[in-house]
């Protein structure tokens, strides 16, 4: 009775290893409930790029790591787009406080790039994100297939290197 | 023997469907994670009086948790485990321990989505109700039950739950706190109405129904003393004190609701949300039975290259927890959210006197203005350059007395009345602020702020509703960055705060070189040299050192931590002073 349930517990573990072994991503986008910029509503699942790259970061309007990085980021997006055809989604995790203050910096830094409201977290917690800014590197299919936590002076040009290698299909292993 | 056998074929056979399914399950699957851990040695320390006894012996803090979410398809399950061995400085020890305070199982079919076990709502801007976690704050007040969002129709979205609120580790049993029940809507009326599906005018309407229920054991008694005098025959003055026991008859069901609006049209948004809530005697309030009452709207107006922002709020006896007696720190069992109007400032001195939101009553306004003065104009330069100029303001409520024989909130009666938006005279906070962003070259960006904050000590931090204790302070910043090529960096801070009350004048200084993506190495010190105790005109200073390793961060620092708030989102905890070593570890998967 044990060796069978020790053998139903061994397979069980080895079909859960073995699933993780299979694909390079290290997961799928999760669907979650969260809103546009605007508030309307807006599920995960519609985040795309006509199967190019996608950049996702996490940021809030008080956190000084993350308005450098846009600010960054916001300098070199045009040539990004026109050289790789990536799209970046900044998600703001504001919450009642200052949520609605997002629009209108957004605007008031004329920030290029798209941007996600999430108030609740609800998006943070889905994707395992500890602290802002969280940074994530998406393949055409909806596969996460790169993250970094953090910003540091400099971050963004690893960010468009590592689009350029999903791009050409190279492997990201460090 | 053969019975055995027959009975082992039986459950293998038995068992094979459900492995083989099993296997099916795990391998569309995928579990996901994070982890955070958080340790600090703390050493003693002669200038900040520690000594091993004021630490209690507990040489050494360890917060940390890991998360783990399995998803296959549209169904979800997660686990939060955590463990607090002692709990940092700062942190209730009544966190002390390990545990799963967190577990979910969530499920998809068409447009509705079940949760039970632990699970975090909010409804509206969170005025009734909001579950929400911060693990800086250490604050956590999930929801365990049962939660539904279902979709009926294109551009509605109602959402119900039933839960117990989390309470450090303490299990829900016999009715040790009270059970909360929440419905709400979202009608948005563009998606709705297909007529008004290509209409520059958007309108969203939204309301809620919050329920509390709580079994009330023992209504607690209290005593009131009215004072009066009588003259006797020979013309002698004699006091008396008339001394009455009163039965509190608090209710067993606390309702709230709340109503709300978004309007946008072209650069335009407008939010208003108004809330009530019915009687509800609790520890926050001084068990009076007045009904709560608030309003928040926020107003915008932007264009590239411009933002503007207004923003209202006004709260009456607004304090909601799903246990009456509780009250104080850390903030437990809240129901809803009231957020504090002030805006989160990052830098350090900045935050010295933060505001945190007064649930008994207060008004409060904030306006902000970002504008870019565009790229290559004269004043904007090659790369263009920022400003941005924000304003906020809490006040008190004017609150009157019902008759002279009731002083204000006093327990067991109306506590007092107020007339809906009044501003009372007593200034709880004001901020005023600047920031400059400009980029000179490739090579070299600079950020400049001022400040000019008045902190009303005595009600932020201690509930005393007066203005004898008013800090006045000035705060500068400047901000540098400068890149040698594209992988190292170096940024330096210098801050300024002048203030001649509290603890006087302080400076810091933060120098942080950075090689990007991998390493920083930063070295900081803030001073309080103005101290008007020479004693404590001490050096707060930090060695610091990280490394990332893709999701994988490490963070050392060593030094003094100063005394103080530590706020999110407008709720704060207070953090003692410390000496010691602080290793953070943070990972994804």
């Amino acid at each position: 009775m044990k060796k069978i349930l020790f053998l139903t517990l061994a397979m069980l573990a080895f079909g859960a290893v073995y699933s993780q072994s299979e694909t390079k991503a290290l997961f799928k986008l999760p669907s979650v409930d969260i809103k546009d910029l605007n508030g309307d509503p807006f599920n995960t699942e519609n985040i795309s790029n006509d199967g190019n790259p996608i950049i996702m970061t996490f940021w809030a309007t008080w956190c000084k790591p993350c308005m450098k990085e846009h600010d960054a980021i916001n300098d070199v997006y045009e040539e990004w787009v026109e050289e790789t055809g990536v799209k970046m989604y900044a998600v703001s995790i504001d919450n009642a406080r200052s949520s609605k203050q997002v629009l209108p910096t957004v605007n008031g830094r004329s920030w290029e790039f798209e941007v996600l409201l999430d108030p609740n977290s609800d998006l943070k917690r889905a994707m395992n994100v500890n602290v802002p800014p969280h940074t994530f590197i998406i393949n055409g299919n909806g596969d996460v297939v790169w993250q970094h936590v953090g910003y540091l002076e400099g971050d963004e040009l690893e960010y468009i290197e590592i689009v350029e290698k999903v791009i050409n299909g190279e492997s990201l292993d460090h | 023997m053969k019975q055995k056998i027959s009975s082992v074929t039986i459950l293998l056979l038995m068992l094979f469907p459900t492995i083989s399914f099993a296997q099916d399950f795990l391998s569309g699957g995928k579990v996901t994670g994070n982890v955070q851990l958080d340790a600090q040695f703390y050493s003693e320390d002669d200038k900040l009086g520690i000594t091993d006894s004021t630490l209690n012996y507990k040489k050494f803090g360890m917060n940390g948790f890991a998360n783990f979410i399995y998803t296959n398809g549209n169904f979800t399950a997660g686990a939060r485990f955590e463990g607090y061995l002692n709990p940092m400085l700062g942190f209730d020890p009544r966190y002390e321990g390990v545990g799963v305070p967190y577990w979910f199982a969530k499920y998809k079919v068409g447009s509705l989505e079940m949760t039970a076990g632990h699970f975090y709502e909010q409804f509206g801007s969170g005025l009734i109700l909001r579950g929400w976690e911060e693990w800086t704050l250490g604050y956590d007040n999930n929801f365990y039950g049962f939660n539904a969002r279902f979709s009926p129709y294109k551009g509605i979205m109602l959402k119900g739950l039933v839960g117990v609120q989390r309470y450090f580790w303490e299990p829900y049993e016999n009715s040790n706190r009270g059970i909360v029940r929440g419905f709400d809507g979202d009608f948005y009326f563009n998606d709705m109405i297909d007529g008004m599906s290509e209409s520059k005018t958007k309108l969203t309407l939204g309301g809620s129904f919050v329920s509390k229920y709580e079994k009330i054991q023992n209504s607690p008694t209290y005593t009131v003393d009215s004072n009066y005098y009588t003259i006797n025959d020979f013309g002698d003055t004699i006091n008396w004190v008339n001394q009455k026991t009163y039965q509190l008859n608090l209710p067993h069901n606390v309702g709230s609701w709340a109503a709300r609006a978004n309007i946008a049209h072209g650069g335009i948004n407008f939010y208003v949300e108004y809330a009530e809530k019915g009687n509800d005697p609790n520890a926050t309030n001084d068990y009076i039975y007045k009904k709560g009452q608030a309003i928040y709207s926020t107003l915008s107006y932007s264009r590239k290259g411009l933002g503007l922002f207004l923003s209202t709020k006004w709260i009456d006896n607004m304090s909601y927890k799903s246990k009456l007696t509780e009250s104080g720190n850390p903030a437990m069992l809240d129901i809803n959210y009231l957020p504090a109007i002030s805006k989160e400032h990052p830098y350090s001195l900045a935050t010295m006197y933060p505001y945190a939101t007064k649930p008994n009553g207060e008004f409060g306004l904030q306006g902000q203005i970002v504008y870019t003065i565009p790229k290559k104009s004269k004043l904007g330069g090659k790369y263009g350059t920022s400003i941005t100029v924000n304003y906020s303001l809490a006040k008190s409520i004017e609150k009157d007395t019902i008759t002279s024989s009731i002083t204000g909130d006093m327990t067991g009666t109306d506590g007092y009345t107020t007339s809906f938006f009044s501003i009372g005279d007593l200034m709880y906070y004001q901020d005023i602020n600047v920031m400059i962003e400009k980029k000179f070259s490739k090579k070299v960006k600079a950020k400049v702020a001022y400040y000019n904050q008045t902190y009303n000590k005595n009600v932020i931090e201690d509930d005393i509703f007066d203005d004898h204790h008013m800090v006045y302070s000035n705060i500068g910043v400047l901000d540098l960055t400068y890149k040698f090529d594209r992988r190292n960096s170096l940024r330096m801070e210098l801050q300024g705060l002048w203030t001649k009350e509290d603890k006087g004048d302080w400076a810091a200084f933060l120098l942080e070189y950075n090689v990007s993506p991998k390493w920083f190495f930063s070295i900081q010190d803030e001073f309080n040299y103005g101290n008007p105790d020479n004693d404590m005109q001490i050096h707060y200073y930090n060695l610091s050192f990280g490394y990332n390793q893709g999701s994988n961060r490490f963070a050392l620092r060593y030094g003094r931590q100063r005394e103080g708030l530590l706020c999110v989102g407008g709720v704060c905890r207070y953090v003692p002073a410390s000496t010691g070593l602080t290793l953070t570890i943070t990972s994804s998967f």
